[in-house]
């Protein structure tokens, strides 16, 4: 592959793939059983990006295994309806072209484990780009994967394979930091907070959660549904990889290899650190604490559960919204919501249930949105910064709230 | 003083280029960090900000930041401002992928102490020529 017998596509995956496994010192190639790819919305990707997907494509390209996309910037069939301008929609409906003709499959949504048809086995090996999807499959199912980014997961799609060095390794999944939390965990924004102190404070290690167990309900016997579990889970390490840059972490007598293994997954000589406080964490992440107009309230970062998607459709029904409701979520998780109703019931009372994007990566500035406020850890990081408005952030009850009075309350 | 320095590295992305070296002290992160349509990095408080990458062999430690930004690298380069080559102490996968697909030369593995601002380079495979600015003046 690499001499360019299948053609430059292959040959410039081969490329990347093989200089990867050369600067980590990976002594072979591993086969992946999924690959979920970022650097979709267009966005990010910029003219340039479009181009050279789509020459990518036109190469003759093409992936060898189930690959899986992250979000877009806008709903593919409806951006119209956004508001979006054809100006992104034209660039943007190109760049998942080129990925569809490469054999991706077009979930747009950065929760692949949710999806009945793709969560991860326990051991299996990925290639995952969309670091709060990494952080779940390590941490919460046990498979194994490296924090890619979308070319070099592309690439490793294209190959069939990755380098085996880092988490693919037994020796790589070992914490390095020990944490105790000595203050209540409620709900999921407290757990968004919880990811905001630790991730400051950690950088890239792996963790040990010595007593997160005790927050924590039994994950659901179907995973894809989320649940209370998951979906503190799913927020918890979606900020643990955007405020810090964490990868894999294990929780005592909760997640799988941890049960396994126990402490010997505990490096020795691991740092401890003991969190008493949410609230440095609060103060910074609802930022703006003079901001009480809301122009969007905005839940599913990372995109909603059907969990999530249900409690939202109880808190609304029979009511009507005073201000704009995105609830982010997948395609098929929508598609399933439906047909329990719950998406009606947000619809009915002027909620939107969108799927393929998100408000970090949709251009919810061109589209007249100036604040919002969220109950996502991960939200709260970027979209200030991404988007440039100004965030209040805390519990779904307040989301809500404010969805349904047009005002954010204090709790 | 010996007005030419040669060095062998490993090579991340192979090929040709020469240059007038820009040298970062500090690890670069491309993603929000340098303006993909001018090569101006516009990281605020980087030892570099203000100044442009276009055209220079860019020395600087290893990448930071977003994977996002293997995609700006490409960004530079189809917008004719991109570093000529790009040399570090230790790369990482951010910037080697960026160097992959935007077709840049880059070697890694390199002692970069001894390069400095404004120094010609010529960079052919892994062999890294680097000729004292005060030569070459």
């Amino acid at each position: 592959m690499l001499n360019g017998d299948a053609g430059p596509g292959v040959q410039r995956a081969m490329e990347i793939v093989a200089t990867l496994g050369r600067i980590y010192g990976a002594p072979d190639l591993v086969p992946v059983t999924h690959v979920q790819i970022a650097g979709v919305s267009y966005k990010n990707l910029g003219d340039a990006g479009v181009e050279f997907l789509n020459e990518w494509a036109d190469e003759g390209a093409r992936v060898r295994v189930p690959t899986t996309l992250n979000p877009a910037g806008m709903e593919m069939d409806r951006w119209q309806a956004m508001g979006i301008s054809p100006s992104f929609a034209e660039p943007q409906l190109s760049a998942v072209g080129a990925f569809v003709k490469m054999g991706v499959t077009p979930t747009m949504s950065c929760t692949p484990y949710l999806f009945p048809d793709y969560v991860p086995q326990r051991g299996d090996h990925l290639a995952w780009a969309e670091s709060s999807a990494v952080a779940f499959a390590n941490s919460v199912l046990g498979a194994r994967t490296n924090r890619e980014g979308g070319p070099s997961a592309l690439a490793a799609a294209i190959v069939g394979r990755t380098p085996r060095y880092g988490y693919h390794l037994d020796g790589e999944r070992l914490a390095d930091v020990v944490i105790e939390v000595r203050c209540p965990l409620r709900e999921v924004a407290d757990f968004g907070a919880l990811s905001y102190v630790v991730g400051k404070q950690v950088g890239s290690a792996c963790l040990w959660f010595e007593n997160l167990a005790d927050y924590l309900p039994p994950l659901p016997d179907d995973v894809t549904e989320g649940g209370d579990a998951g979906d503190r889970l799913k927020t918890l390490g979606a900020g643990l990889a955007a405020y810090g840059a964490v990868t894999l972490y294990h929780v005592a007598g909760y997640t799988p290899e941890a049960n396994d293994l126990g402490e010997t997954l505990i490096k020795p000589g691991a740092r401890r650190l003991v969190v008493d406080s949410l609230d440095p964490a609060y103060t910074i992440m609802d930022a703006d604490p003079d901001l009480h107009q809301i122009d969007l309230v905005t839940v599913g970062c990372p995109h909603a559960s059907l969990n999530e998607i249900r409690q939202i459709a109880d808190m609304l029904a029979g009511q009507h919204l005073a201000t704009q409701l995105w609830v982010t979520t997948a395609r098929i998780t929508r598609d399933r919501a439906r047909e329990a109703g719950w998406v009606q019931t947000i619809e009915a009372a002027g909620g939107q249930v969108v799927a393929d994007t998100c408000a970090v990566v949709a251009p919810v500035r061109s589209i007249g949105i100036t604040s919002m406020a969220t109950n996502a850890g991960k939200m709260a990081c970027y979209a200030p910064a991404h988007s440039k408005v100004k965030m209040r952030y805390g519990s779904l009850e307040q989301c809500m709230d404010a969805a349904l009075t047009g005002e954010w309350q204090a709790e | 003083m010996e007005s030419t320095t040669r060095m062998q590295g490993r090579v991340i992305k192979s090929g040709k280029a020469a240059g007038r070296a820009l040298v970062s002290p500090e690890p670069i992160g491309f993603l929000g960090g340098v303006d993909p349509d001018t090569g101006v990095v516009v990281e605020p408080n980087h030892p570099l900000n203000g100044q442009s990458v276009a055209g220079r062999v860019l020395v600087f430690p290893t990448g930071k930041g977003s994977t996002v930004g293997s995609y700006t690298i490409l960004r530079l380069a189809r917008n004719g401002v991109a570093p000529a080559a790009m040399l570090n102490a230790q790369s990482e996968a951010i910037v080697a992928v960026g160097a992959i697909i935007a077709d840049i030369p880059m070697v890694d593995q390199l002692a970069i102490q001894f390069i400095s601002d404004g120094d010609w380079v010529v960079v052919d495979g892994d062999a890294v020529e680097v000729y004292d600015q005060s030569t070459v003046a």
